[in-house]
């Protein structure tokens, strides 16, 4: 499996939309073939359109807040002792996560195709809130999809969903999380594709809703590439960039820009969530071996059983809970260009714990996963290395976690 | 010899009315009270659908998701449900049975394995919800091989260029989906307009089968006689529900339940 050089990773899939020859794909109920194909159709269109990039660029600058910091943690360098750490604070987006740009471009794209209404699904509660976000700010009625178990442990960010006029409907099948809302969110949309549009949260489903958000998602990189070089006056010849993964929406666009990159110079890091330290579950099928299967429209590989069950998942951060991942991401690990690894939930929370310490960020759960181990490789690298840690979220929606897990002392008051 | 699926149909039209198929999930609520079921409504559907249960059902509605739910934490396996289906075929050789279900599970189990399986146990037509033509091509010819009826599904948003393909490639029998909705939905058209659609699928080649299902219940079910055949699913599964619930008994119950609607479309 090769990646192919100077062509977009989300326009490699094949005829049928296979990344790799095996990975995505469209396997969707025959009602959603017709709203899928007028969707890709759209999008492949406007894609190449100037006006229609102008006016992404538009929001993403004068709504989004473009670019998000670009800042060197001096505090965890000189504490580690080896490479450089760097962060890339993609939390100071509008709403305090990357989600924000997937959301945007889906409103935009909704109301070029006249659909009033937009449902998504959501696990951080991230998604959702941004959807809420956007869907507002482009006079779209939202509907957006939460399984029981994540509304409970993520209310700041359902009250945001509700305050920006958003209805949050539980979903109490399953897991009663991530997974279940976005099959949810789907036979929402098999029954409502006629007036409503779909946004998928992140790098997952049905193939064009994996190019879409990755397309969107990619200004991350977009920005980071500017900021390397106005810091460094080229790409450095040692770059590591790590970011978590649990769908790979914020990883893919932290990554894109650099794809063509030797990976001796830019090297992907992709943190899978573990989940607990003593259960057999865990959130990342990529590190811990998971078999091909079809989850939510794309061939992936997914936590499943012998019989072709999708398995529970179990992970302290709500945005990595989910048992499959993004196609574009089994295609970089086979190609590999990318590398995965995991981090239990006591190792984010640790990360957390340090990061908060000594300097003045706030990683949410999802990304302590990433910081724990990139501080531990940077350890041993040396200081030419630039390792760069996307903090794709912020921990404001994590406080009830925070203050169960470390204590009040942990949480901030805002 | 002529697929049990067609003869069925054949019987029906002699009979001057639409064939009326079933759909129950396998292992609902255990693996002998599905097969205890399917015995009970043998004698008045012409053709069973059984559900192979998926936790991850992208087009199912709560009925029928509560009724996989509770077979698959009854332990239901693949290779159970086979079972199922010889032990039916036992007692009743010629009626046919479609297995209903997700790409993932035939997938896990491999193509082959799953058709030789479908073989020996008896299954005569597969429905794969999440398995759209063209995805569907090579699958289907490997059905076809086996003498398994691979079943097409058609919707309303199904355009009429995709219709004309669809059809042409296809088996002797397709499902045309009543409605944009999951199963179990409230019939949002009126009978005349899921006819009006049905009548222009069926013109593109009269001589395949159609069978219309999604929202349809006892109340509905006679509106929509002239089709070639009428699915019930979600009305039974919530049968079942309601029978669990104020402990009486399903098979009794669903029994009852088809031979209701076998009098509505005589």
């Amino acid at each position: 499996m090769k990646l192919k050089k100077k062509i977009p990773v989300i326009d490699q899939g094949d005829s049928l939309g296979f990344w790799g020859g095996k990975f995505g794909g469209n396997f969707v109920p025959e009602t959603l073939k017709k709203p899928i194909e007028d969707l890709e159709v759209l999008f492949n269109k406007l894609k190449k359109n100037k006006k229609f990039i102008a006016e992404r660029d538009k929001y993403f600058q004068n709504w989004v807040g473009a670019p998000t910091r670009f800042i060197k943690l001096e505090n965890l360098t000189n504490y580690i002792g080896g490479a450089q750490i760097w962060s890339k604070v993609v939390s100071d987006a509008n709403g305090g996560a990357h989600k924000i740009y997937n959301a945007t471009v889906h409103c935009l794209l909704a109301k070029r195709s006249g659909k009033k209404i937009i449902c998504g699904d959501t696990g951080a509660g991230y998604a959702g809130k941004m959807l809420s976000m956007a869907a507002k700010k482009f006079g779209l009625k939202c509907k957006i999809f939460m399984g029981a178990k994540d509304i409970a442990r993520q209310q700041p960010n359902v009250k945001a969903m509700k305050k920006n006029g958003a209805e949050v409907i539980p979903v109490y099948s399953g897991s009663q999380t991530l997974v279940d809302a976005v099959s949810e969110c789907m036979r929402f949309w098999v029954a409502n594709c006629d007036t409503t549009a779909m946004c998928v949260g992140s790098t997952v489903g049905p193939a064009v809703f994996v190019r879409i958000c990755g397309w969107s998602t990619s200004q991350i990189s977009r920005e980071l590439k500017v900021q390397l070089i106005k810091e460094f006056g080229s790409i450095p010849k040692k770059l590591k960039l790590y970011n978590c993964v649990g769908g790979g929406s914020s990883s893919f666009g932290f990554w894109n820009e650099f794809m063509d990159y030797d990976k001796k110079q830019v090297e992907f890091i992709g943190v899978e969530a573990g989940g607990p330290a003593k259960s057999k579950k865990h959130a990342a099928p990529l590190t811990y071996g998971s078999k091909i299967g079809i989850l939510h429209g794309a061939a992936q590989y997914v936590n499943q059983n012998s019989d072709g069950q999708i398995e529970e998942t179990e992970s302290i951060s709500a945005g990595l809970d989910y048992p499959g991942i993004s196609p574009l991401h089994c295609f970089l690990r086979d190609s590999k260009r990318a590398r995965y690894t995991a981090a239990s939930d006591e190792e984010a929370l640790s990360a957390y714990k340090l990061v908060t310490k000594l300097e003045d960020l706030r990683p949410s759960l999802e990304p302590s996963h990433a910081f724990f181990v990139a501080l531990k490789e940077a350890k041993k690298l040396s200081k030419n290395t630039v390792v760069v840690i996307n903090s794709c979220g912020d921990a404001y929606k994590d406080r009830g976690i925070l203050e169960q897990r470390l204590g009040k002392k942990y949480v901030k008051s805002n | 010899m002529l697929n049990p699926i067609s003869a069925a149909f054949k019987k029906a039209k002699a009979e001057n009315r639409p064939a009326l198929l079933t759909y129950t999930v396998a292992g609902d609520s255990s693996k002998k009270q599905s097969l205890d079921i399917l015995k009970s409504i043998s004698k008045n559907a012409d053709i069973l659908e059984v559900g192979v249960p998926h936790n991850t059902p992208v087009a199912d509605g709560s009925q029928i998701q509560t009724s996989a739910y509770r077979a698959i934490k009854k332990g239901i396996k693949i290779d159970d449900i086979f079972r199922i289906v010889r032990d039916f075929k036992k007692f009743d050789k010629n009626k046919p049975i479609i297995l209903m279900g997700y790409y993932n599970m035939i997938f896990q189990y491999g193509e082959k394995n799953f058709l030789n399986k479908c073989k020996t146990s008896g299954v005569n037509g597969l429905i794969v919800v999440d398995l759209p033509w063209p995805e569907n091509k090579d699958f289907a010819k490997k059905c076809k091989k086996k003498s398994v009826y691979f079943i097409q599904l058609l919707s309303p948003t199904t355009t009429n260029k995709r219709l004309k393909k669809i059809i042409q490639n296809s088996h002797p029998m397709n499902y045309f989906i009543s409605m944009l909705s999951t199963t179990g939905g409230k019939l949002k058209v009126s009978p005349r307009e899921i006819l009006k659609n049905y009548n222009r699928i069926k013109k593109i080649n009269p001589k395949k089968e159609i069978v219309i299902g999604f929202g349809i219940t006892d109340k509905t079910i006679g509106k929509l006689k002239s089709a070639d055949g009428l699915v019930v699913g979600s009305a039974i599964c919530k049968e079942i529900t309601r029978s669990l619930n104020s402990r009486q008994n399903p098979v009794t119950n669903v029994g009852k339940l088809v031979r209701k609607l076998k009098n509505k479309i005589k």
